[in-house]
């Protein structure tokens, strides 16, 4: 009755079959083989391995080096401090916002997770202005004005990189947190008052308990970030020879100019510093599998307001307080600074001229370092949303064999630390991988970035392909389109929103990224955030201010895309 | 319009065998339920139909068409098989309008636009649905995008046709007028249909044959509803179609008594092929009240349902469903608490199953 496609009905016989479901499964494995196995490999190999036998010396000489011990006691003291710390800060706004009667909510809500948008080393840059011993601006107003001998404050200390990093951390907690207190049944909490509980009594024994799963997701979340964050301590530390593992590791392999005793040394390092990660991720998946509540339901419910009272106001104005000095300060500063002719000028309206960015705009290499940044987050968010998209489609829908395998593999990066990761890349693709060079080249901070970004596109297009169910595609297979047709017309148009936020997630990020692209960068593939690092290293800060603040504006303009975005989609 | 044949089909997940040796015929130009319990195979059968689960033995015909022999080594795919289906859960695409949703089978088979046109106004005015053309299936309420569904299914075939519980998640009144337009189309149409369902009910009230799957897999009886309901092949088709009683029957020195009770006796006859012990399978609406009756029983609980009565009768410890008329005589004087003799009609009888 209809007309027939014309090639034979025995086409599909068996044998012949090696269709599009097994190209994207072999492809799947393939790459993530080449992007995600071989770098760990050979991490591993080269740390224990030493010119093709087992050699355990340089590891010992390595793990038993003083300042390294130094470092990795440092990187466990600051991880933990600020996961205290951040965690106590987060779930204490997290409940004023999400359960008290404080006014401004939804403008206070937005404030709170912009520390979430900037990369914490712009707010170091910041800190540093303001305390850096003698230099920083407030320190040297305050010895002026109290006649002070010594400065008051010294941000380039443990302590203030663990408040440097808590300011940006917390948000962890925060967001995890308000988000189940929204989720939550709020008639628990009410048939606990009804029984006779005080408010007081609710919070401890009904509202933490329940909210304790979503506490010690953030607060691991933090655990781990902090473990392997290298922008803070590396702007805050370097002056005072303050290091922790993953500076320790930038520095040694910095040091040797890049040569392979170096990235020996490093790689040896990066062994202990996955250690310590891996213990956190023990403990997470421990903590994790243990605590989970079916009380939290999807549904958002509109939950009893705890009314402050007296207490209302000056919790606000600790409130406002809070995001003044988290938020609002560091990035004035920038600003500032950015404009002023000379860094230590004093900060007035004679000393402000657009020099700065005049100069930014002239330079070859900074101009170069944008455009790589430019380039880079949008290949690896581009290149990562179909690859993302692809591994998600065989995960969830062709679930070969090992498609456990495929989903560890590619959510693994994301718990490597960056510096790390950047040192397999490095192993990887000097020549061992079918004798492939990419060192000093752009592509090499590429092949980084998707590996280290392609779990976020994996997971947003995962999440969204559950939600379609498999009988839309299955309906249009027996209404007459083929596999390839089916997935054009039907599946990839339903998760095409995912693939959006999936490349956002990407660009985002990746946008500002310093961790790895700081091992990786060569003369002529210098990334934003590294052009950042370098002006400030090379003491030219106020264009390094410069800089910053035109990577906030990209951010600012980018995430109000993505806010737009969404929004749109919702009103549809 | 064609005929659908299974023949030794087998099937398995892993290690699970969901289908063995598995053959049915649906005749041409009518309506076939399958039924069978949850899990039993039926969704997996009608997979492997439409080619998106690929059978381990056995073949496969539409019409005379082969779409699946494992032997000649034939698997025609899903979209060359020209089967319309209708999901469970509809799977309406959500990012096309309701006429979109209806066009893209003929688009893909290559119809002329006129052809398209004129097929997908047919198609609509059918399930009652051309007012609704232009809306997205987000608009539509759960029983319209059913109709979409059938709409789609119906131009992207008008040989077969296969819907898997197509009613189950709609309320109880809309399942009934669904019922009658399935029905009713298919009459206008003369497609063949195999409706896959769980629900005896509505299998009773739309089809012309029903064939039954247990749990196992297994076909056990083809028949029409007549057929089924009343010499109903095994024991397990007679439990599945409808409420019923068991009883276990003993002999006892000659005489064929109540749970190895040699004081509560059945007094009627029990084939002679059975002659140690037996169950004895009963409807609700089969049981009467005789007061000469020695099975004497009492009345737990009645239930008034307008045109019947429910009762729960305690037998010896066993509890007995009886459903009465209301207009039965006598009916209305029994109440909760009072002792009645049961009578049983059309009992069928099964060797007794191992407890």
């Amino acid at each position: 009755m209809f007309k027939r496609k014309s090639n034979s009905d025995l086409a599909a016989m068996e044998g012949r079959k090696f269709g599009l479901d097994g190209i994207m499964t072999a492809l799947s494995f393939v790459l993530l083989f080449i992007i995600v196995v071989i770098p760990i490999f050979m991490i591993i190999y080269n740390a224990f391995f030493y010119q093709g036998k087992f050699d355990l010396t340089l590891f010992t000489s390595v793990i038993f080096d003083k300042e390294n011990l130094k470092a990795m006691g440092n990187t466990i003291i600051i991880a933990v401090a600020v996961t205290i710390f951040g965690t106590i800060m987060g779930l204490f706004y997290a409940w004023l916002l999400g359960r008290s009667d404080i006014p401004a909510k939804g403008f206070m809500r937005a404030l709170f997770t912009i520390p979430y948008m900037f990369p914490p080393f712009f707010g170091a840059m910041a800190w540093d202005l303001l305390f850096s011993g003698r230099a920083g601006y407030i320190n040297r107003w305050l010895m002026s004005t109290f006649h002070l001998r010594t400065p008051p404050v010294n941000i380039n200390s443990l302590g203030g990189i663990i408040f440097v990093e808590c300011s940006y951390y917390f948000p962890f907690v925060f967001m995890q947190v308000v988000s189940a207190l929204e989720r939550m049944d709020p008639t628990l909490e009410e048939s606990a008052r009804i029984a006779g509980a005080r408010q007081s009594q609710v919070i401890w024994k009904i509202t933490l308990p329940l909210v304790k799963p979503a506490i010690s997701a953030g607060a691991l979340l933090i655990l781990i970030s902090s473990l392997a964050h290298f922008g803070v301590p590396s702007i805050l530390g370097f002056s005072k020879n303050i290091f922790t593992l993953p500076t320790m590791i930038y520095a040694l392999i910095n040091k040797s100019g890049g040569s392979f005793e170096g990235i020996r040394q490093g790689t040896a390092l990066s062994i202990l510093l996955v250690a310590v990660v891996a213990v956190a991720l023990v403990i997470q998946k421990k903590v994790l599998s243990s605590g989970s509540y079916d009380i939290i339901k999807g549904k958002s419910m509109r939950p009893t307001l705890i009314k402050l009272r007296g207490a209302k106001y000056p919790l606000l104005f600790l409130a406002c307080l809070t995001l003044l000095v988290i938020v609002v300060v560091p990035l004035v500063m920038i600003f500032l600074v950015a404009l002023v002719k000379a860094y230590g000028l004093p900060l007035v309206w004679k000393n402000f001229s657009l020099s700065n960015y005049q100069k930014v705009f002239a330079s070859p290499a900074t101009m170069d370092s944008i455009w790589n940044s430019l380039f880079l987050s949008v290949t690896a968010g581009v290149v990562c949303m179909f690859l993302g998209v692809m591994i998600a489609y065989v995960i969830n829908r062709i679930k070969p064999r090992g498609r456990n395998v495929l989903e560890i593999l590619s959510i693994l990066p994301y718990s490597i630390p960056g510096t790390v990761l950047a040192i397999g890349v490095i192993l990887a693709w000097s020549g061992a991988i079918f004798k492939i060079t990419l060192y000093n080249t752009i592509w090499i901070i590429l092949v980084a970035y998707m590996a280290r970004y392609l779990s976020f596109s994996m997971k947003s297009a995962s999440a969204s392909l559950q939600q379609v169910n498999s009988s839309l595609e299955e309906a249009s297979r027996a209404c007459g389109a083929t596999h390839t047709e089916s997935l054009r017309d039907i599946t990839l148009p339903l998760i095409k929103p995912a693939m959006v936020s999936g490349f956002f997630l990407i660009f985002l990020p990746a946008m500002r990224e310093l961790t790895t692209s700081i091992l990786l960068y060569g003369p002529y593939s210098r990334t934003l955030g590294v052009q950042i690092f370098a002006l400030r290293d090379a003491g030219m800060i106020p264009q390094a201010a410069a800089l910053a603040s035109v990577a906030i504006v990209i951010i600012i303009v980018c995430n109000s895309i993505v806010t737009w975005i969404t929004k749109d989609r919702k009103g549809a | 319009m064609a005929a659908i044949k299974f023949i030794n089909i087998s099937f398995a997940y892993g290690d699970k065998k969901i289908l063995e040796n598995f053959s049915l015929d649906v005749e041409d130009s009518q309506i076939m339920c399958l039924l069978g319990p949850s899990g039993c195979g039926k969704t997996t059968l009608m997979r492997c139909l439409l080619g998106l689960n690929k059978p381990s033995t056995g073949e496969i015909y539409v019409g005379d068409r082969c779409v699946f022999s494992r032997e000649k080594r034939i698997n025609i795919p899903p979209e060359r098989r020209g089967i319309g289906v209708v999901f469970q859960d509809y799977a309406v695409w959500p990012h096309m309008t309701v006429l979109e949703n209806v066009c893209y089978p003929m688009k893909k088979h290559g119809l002329s636009r006129d052809e398209i046109d004129s097929k997908a106004r047919y198609a609509l005015e059918q399930v009652r649905m051309s007012d609704y053309a232009p809306y997205l299936p987000s608009q539509l309420s759960g029983g319209q995008q059913q109709r979409v569904a059938i709409a789609r299914a119906l131009v992207s075939s008008d040989e077969v046709i296969v819907m898997d519980e197509p009613i189950t998640n709609l309320d109880a009144k809309l399942r009934e007028e669904m019922l009658i337009e399935i029905r009713q189309i298919q009459k206008n149409i003369g497609t063949t249909i195999l409706y896959i369902t769980h629900d005896q009910e509505a299998s009773l009230q739309l089809c012309d044959k029903m064939a039954i799957m247990d749990s196992e897999g297994k076909l056990t009886q083809i028949g029409t509803d007549e057929d089924i309901i009343l010499r109903p092949a095994s024991r397990f088709v007679f439990e599945f179609i409808g409420v019923s009683n068991f009883f276990r029957l003993s002999r006892i020195n000659d005489t064929w008594c109540f749970h190895d009770n040699n004081s509560i006796t059945y007094t009627d006859s029990v084939p002679d092929k059975y002659n140690s012990r037996v169950d004895m399978g009963v409807r609700p609406n089969d049981i009467i009240f005789d007061d000469s009756s020695s099975v004497r029983g009492v009345v737990k609980r009645s239930v008034f349902l307008g045109s019947e009565y429910n009762m729960f009768i305690d037998f010896d410890g066993q509890e007995v469903r009886v459903q009465r008329s209301t207009f039965d005589d006598g009916v209305g004087s029994v109440k909760e608490g009072s002792e009645v003799g049961l009578k049983f009609l059309n009992p069928v009888f099964y060797n007794a199953k191992e407890a």
